[in-house]
């Protein structure tokens, strides 16, 4: 079948009428999430994998790092805590961390396998497919912080049931803030033995320069420098995001840093992914794996 | 379908917001060492007033019509009375060097003090104002309890160990029971079948037979992580259905829920710290610790035994009272 034959057969070629239906994108959309889930559902390793990080965490490192006094209070929480609560909202900040460089790292493969260049040849705009593909990221993730807290709640953490609820949109924004950095980097990788680079890089540094593991005032107290990091780093503030959410409230400061960036980060990949203007085709145009 | 998700989120926050208790105590916090009363509401769970008191308050007490609060100026060597519809103090007591604390007897007529530095229990007449009576006790008298008949009355003397019953007839002592090291208060069930005597440094509470006056048995505490010279149980409030009790365990920044037959500690509460005495609202939804240290309050849920909220006071807060309605 030729180009030709194809475009001429689509909504919006030569000769068809402008744009898709809306049942036409969802059917899209439907097909890339499901292929997400699936691949989700079938590598059972990862899924478990996805959650013995955050868990070890939980277990290992809070148990270790415990302050057995408490932690002082400071909002959202409105008594003192205990660490492992404290730590919570940040590792649910990981799992999406971790899940949106996955989903980076999964599409360097799609891209070396030639799945991504059959998916961007589709007729559907590019915006469109891109976002499909992080909804579908996104959704995947969010199902493993829920798998997460239903295990941190028999250990003792314990928000109120209003919060899994509320925390949802929290999730969704960080999680597509986190997603589309994913992307972005990924439209610059040029082969998946790089990956390791981005785990050293990226996720690390913004992991632990944020308010996941500690609050912001103790890191002020240790290296002022170390804090003006932490608030430089977009990380921190869909941890605090999350934070507040799960205790029913909204950090509106969090919420503007973290729709700006996700903007940013989104129109970044998509202007990536563009063959005609993008990083993307400057690789093809080397002869890079694209 | 965009309804059904709007009642599916606002229901369950709905019906979050409509646990908040109902009813607004006004809660009286004595600051030791700023020389304040705090004046907190319990819906909001703000200071709404502060009151200046005497030097180093300390126990506090309020009239069963919640009209006058009574208060310990410790360094005043005197007996505060403050009228609580206009924070003013309105008269004083002659308490005797020193008071501490004191318990107020079922009928509201009589207070009973003890006065630290004086190895006494002094018998106050409050519609006369004047003392009735002064009962030597042990060295360092503190904890005061009254059972709900109003007969007997126990006092701790920290120094001598002992709980000392009363007869509040002839203002004789019935008997002494030893008990731990360092006991600080004395908590009548309401069923007047026991009284608990916490004490700090052996970190234990004794639970005695209120009629054979013989310690039926010790409760301890152990916290994971925790020393434990580190648990010192102060303050003790027991459930008017007397199934549940509460300790506060000083440096340990918890209160023990402990369960009132069984004697088994059901659960630690992290409060803030030094967690020193407790009261609970008058509907008994809600028991509120004072923590010195970190100069604040925390609320605790009676049906959750979950810390609520903790609420910053003046500093050193010691004891608290809640408005009986």
């Amino acid at each position: 079948m030729t180009v030709q034959s194809v475009t001429d057969r689509i909504p919006g070629g030569p000769n068809g009428p402008k744009g898709f239906r809306a049942r036409q994108y969802f059917v899209c959309l439907k097909g890339i999430l499901l292929r997400e889930g699936l691949r989700f559902l079938n590598q059972r390793e990862r899924f478990v994998s996805s959650l013995v990080r955050p868990l070890l965490w939980l277990f290992v490192f809070a148990a270790g790092f415990r302050q057995v006094l408490g932690v002082s209070i400071i909002p959202p929480y409105k008594t003192y805590v205990m660490y492992e609560v404290y730590i919570t909202p940040g590792l649910c900040g990981m799992i999406l961390l971790f899940s949106g460089m996955q989903s980076s790292l999964s599409m360097v493969y799609d891209r070396e396998m030639g799945n991504m260049r059959t998916l961007l040849v589709s007729p559907f705009p590019r915006w469109f497919l891109l976002s499909s593909k992080l909804l579908a990221g996104v959704t995947v993730s969010i199902m493993q912080v829920y798998a997460f807290l239903a295990v941190a709640w028999f250990w003792g953490v314990k928000p109120p049931w209003t919060g899994y609820l509320l925390m949802l949109p929290a999730l969704f924004l960080s999680g597509m803030m986190l997603c589309s950095l994913g992307m972005l980097l990924s439209s610059v990788i040029k082969q998946l033995e790089n990956f390791a680079g981005i785990m050293n890089f990226v996720i690390f540094p913004m992991y632990f320069a944020s308010s996941a593991l500690y609050p912001l005032w103790r890191i002020q107290e240790s290296s002022p420098l170390l804090y003006k990091i932490c608030l430089a780093n977009p990380f921190t503030y869909a941890v605090e995001l999350i934070r507040f959410a799960l205790y029913g409230q909204v950090d509106w400061k969090s919420l503007m840093v973290v729709v700006a960036v996700t903007i940013l980060f989104l129109g970044g990949a998509i202007l990536a992914y563009d063959p005609s203007k993008g990083l993307l085709s400057r690789k093809q145009d080397i002869g890079g794996n694209a | 379908m965009l309804r059904r998700l709007t009642v599916l989120i606002a229901g369950p926050a709905l019906a979050a917001s409509m646990s908040v208790p109902a009813c607004a105590y006004m809660v009286y916090v004595s600051n030791e060492r700023d020389n304040t009363v705090s004046v907190v509401d319990s819906t909001t769970m703000e200071v709404v007033h502060t009151i200046n008191v005497g030097q180093r308050p300390r126990g506090i007490t309020i009239s069963h019509d919640g009209k006058l609060i009574y208060l310990c100026a410790s360094d005043d060597d005197t007996i505060q009375i403050i009228d609580t519809a206009s924070y003013q103090i309105v008269g004083t007591l002659p308490s005797g060097p020193d008071p501490e604390l004191f318990v107020l007897s079922p009928d509201g007529k009589t207070l009973y003090v003890a006065n630290e530095d004086d190895n006494l229990v002094t018998v106050i007449d409050l519609e006369s104002r004047s003392v009735r009576t002064e009962i030597p006790v042990g060295v360092e008298p503190e904890g005061m309890g009254i059972s709900p008949d109003g007969k007997a009355l126990v006092n701790t003397s920290e120094t001598t160990n002992m709980a000392h019953f009363i007869d509040t007839g002839t203002h004789e002592i019935t008997s002494n029971v030893l008990v731990d090291t360092r006991p600080r208060f004395a908590e009548f069930k309401s069923d007047n079948s026991e009284v608990w005597v916490s004490a700090e440094i052996g970190g234990t509470v004794s639970v005695i037979d209120s009629a054979s006056h013989e310690i039926k048995h010790k409760i301890t505490f152990e916290i994971p992580g925790l020393r434990a010279e580190s648990i010192q149980p102060v303050g003790v409030r027991i459930t008017a259905d007397g199934m549940k009790a509460y300790v506060a365990l000083g440096p340990a920044n918890r209160v023990a829920v402990v369960n009132a037959k069984t004697y088994e500690v059901e659960k630690y509460v992290l409060v803030g710290q030094r967690v020193w005495q407790l009261a609970f609202t008058p509907d008994q939804k809600m028991v509120i610790s004072t923590n010195g240290v970190s100069n604040d309050i925390t609320f605790i849920d009676v049906a959750k035994d979950e810390a609520m909220q903790s609420v910053t006071v003046g500093a050193l807060p010691w004891g608290v009272v809640v408005h009986p309605n």
